[in-house]
């Protein structure tokens, strides 16, 4: 007797978000009508994304494991980015401008700017771009990152429940899309999308970030969030229909799993980290290691091919 | 929650005058009102001093239809008034209402499959309105099964138990919430279940307290559309509220905006 598979069908959708200039360039992420991969219940229109992040300045606190690879173009975060596209294959990048923060050497916003458009210019890929995590500093060097770029529609972040009216109408002014990030907390992630819409923004060029964590420290709780948010939005919750981003390099690259013992096990932890959250429904995975992004993307492209290499 | 709103009824003096003397703004504003207050639906009825029910049944969807992209709920007492109706519907409609009555479910149901409706059954027959939940579930089960005699899914059905006025009826609440939680039983998948809420409150004081403290006891026997007044601020936002604690929605701190935004 054959068994009759019970398919659940979907009224709702994600939103389709698009990074970088319309054309051939762009990125698209989102548009899902059922859960990760699930084929027989609805589209998956839009494969996930990985990005390779770069630092505006040279990251001397990496593992040396993750330095490796990008040889003496680490110390140029140009040349650096170059690498990633040219070497690596990159579709997108993440420049993170931490040079402003005050313990990655206090550079003024203006030189982190500077970095920036040189990096703008060297590649041709969409970016994200995303502050140093000090909310003073990033309300300062972001607005102004932002009119550097008006146009280009970046995808900026991050807007917190705290801190998003500098960054979201900034946003909204120069025509980029924006991370609204909350903490491992669904509730805190509608609200923040309620507010950013709120301000005139188009929830439809927000992007989540539920919080990353890293495989052994607690992935399952941004798992089940991430789950619980897309059946909401699949239910009609328009408020939780965003794309989700996750930085999967920044959070496995703190863990002494990763960066203590040798190469491959941080590049497999970094892999085993980013293929859980593809299957929790992530659109975009921010990556650091460059072998660790290949195979993420080579998972990516089996499981969109219904599992055939 | 299906919210079906009541306002476009020709029982109420300025619609009735509206009706009459053709002023269409009257109807276009209460249309548009309604859907931005949450209404998903919005029922449509000559009322009782409609000279010609078939052309004002015509000119009030036309009327809506210019500008409100929503479903129609057709409620009128005479099956040739509500095919005039279903002939201009342009998304899916719901005929509202047929009784359990055999001829009566013959006529509506003929109609429903030909126009592809849903339908509101009312648990009543020639006898009357049931005084207790036993004879309501029996009219609900004689509703269900002649849809199927029609091949229409029980989805498509939205069971009306008839609610009361509490002034002069005060035991059948218990009896009609009931009612709620017993006819989603009935068949898998359910059926919907509806009330006429207003009529709760039918003549007595405190009107809208009355109404909204029913319609949350009833969503939390698991009411699944009303037919209201959504322009009710005080009770929208307690059925939203209804529907949040019963997990329908995600909670958020402004989560009466993030409903209305749906």
């Amino acid at each position: 007797m054959s068994i009759e598979l019970i398919k659940e069908k979907y009224n709702g959708a994600i939103n389709t978000v698009a990074i970088g200039k319309t054309g051939a360039g762009s990125v698209k992420v989102g548009g899902q009508t059922t859960l990760p991969f699930l084929f027989e219940e609805g589209d998956m229109p839009n494969a996930p994304v990985v990005a390779l992040e770069v630092c505006d300045c040279e990251p001397v606190e990496w593992s040396e494991f993750l330095k490796k690879p990008f040889g003496s173009a680490i110390k140029d975060p140009v040349a650096w980015a170059r690498k990633c596209v040219s070497d690596f294959g990159a579709k997108i990048l993440c420049v993170r401008l931490q040079s402003v923060h005050q313990d990655w050497g206090n550079r003024s916003s203006d030189e982190a700017v500077a970095v920036l458009k040189s990096i703008a210019k060297a590649v041709a890929v969409p970016l994200i771009v995303v502050g140093s995590g000090d909310d003073d500093k990033d309300n300062d060097v972001l607005p102004k990152a932002s009119q550097a770029l008006k146009g280009e529609n970046i995808l900026f972040g991050i807007a917190t429940q705290n801190n998003y009216k500098t960054l979201t109408a900034t946003c909204l002014a120069d025509g980029h899309s924006i991370i609204a990030e909350s903490p491992i907390d669904i509730n805190i992630a509608k609200q923040l999308n309620i507010l950013i819409s709120d301000m005139g923004f188009d929830p439809g060029n927000i992007v989540m970030h539920p919080t990353t964590t890293s495989l052994g420290y607690g992935m399952e709780y941004v798992y089940s969030i991430m789950e619980r948010a897309r059946l909401a939005a699949f239910i009609g919750d328009k408020m939780l229909s965003m794309p989700f981003i996750l930085f999967v390099g920044s959070e496995v690259w703190k863990t002494k799993e990763a960066k203590e013992h040798n190469e491959v096990q941080g590049i497999n932890w970094e892999i085993a980290t980013a293929v859980s959250m593809l299957q929790a429904g992530a659109d975009l995975l921010v990556m650091r290691h460059p072998d660790a992004a290949r195979s993420t993307e080579k998972y990516i492209s089996i499981l969109m091919n219904g599992g055939k290499k | 929650m299906i919210v079906i709103g009541e306002l476009i009824n020709g029982m109420y003096k300025d619609v009735g005058k509206a009706i009459a003397n053709k002023e269409i703004d009257v109807i276009q504003h209460l249309a548009i009102d309604q859907c931005k207050a949450g209404a998903s639906v919005l029922d449509v009825n000559t009322g009782p001093y409609s000279k010609n029910p078939k052309e004002d049944m015509k000119w009030l969807i036309e009327s809506i239809q210019k500008v409100a992209d929503v479903s129609l709920s057709l409620d009128s007492t005479k099956p040739d008034v509500i095919e005039e109706g279903l002939k201009l519907v342009k998304k899916r409609a719901i005929i509202n209402s047929t009784s359990a009555d055999q001829d009566k479910m013959d006529k509506i149901f003929t109609l429903a499959k030909k126009y592809n409706t849903q339908v509101i059954g009312l648990t009543m027959d020639r006898s009357g309105v049931p005084n207790n939940k036993e004879k309501r579930l029996e009219l609900a089960a004689t509703i269900i099964a002649k849809a199927m005699d029609y091949e229409i899914s029980a989805e498509d059905i939205l069971l009306d138990p008839i609610v009361l006025p509490v002034n002069v009826a005060q035991t059948q609440g218990h009896e009609v919430l009931e009612s709620i939680r017993e006819f989603k039983l009935l068949s898998d998948p359910a059926p919907h279940t509806v009330i006429g809420l207003s009529n709760v409150s039918q003549g007595a004081k405190f009107r809208s307290l009355i109404n909204r403290t029913f319609l949350v006891m009833a969503v939390a026997n698991g009411l699944t559309a009303a037919i209201l007044d959504p322009l009710d601020k005080e009770l929208m936002d307690a059925m939203i509220t209804a529907e949040l604690i019963l997990n329908k929605n995600i909670y958020c701190d402004s989560f009466l905006d993030a409903y209305r935004k749906k």
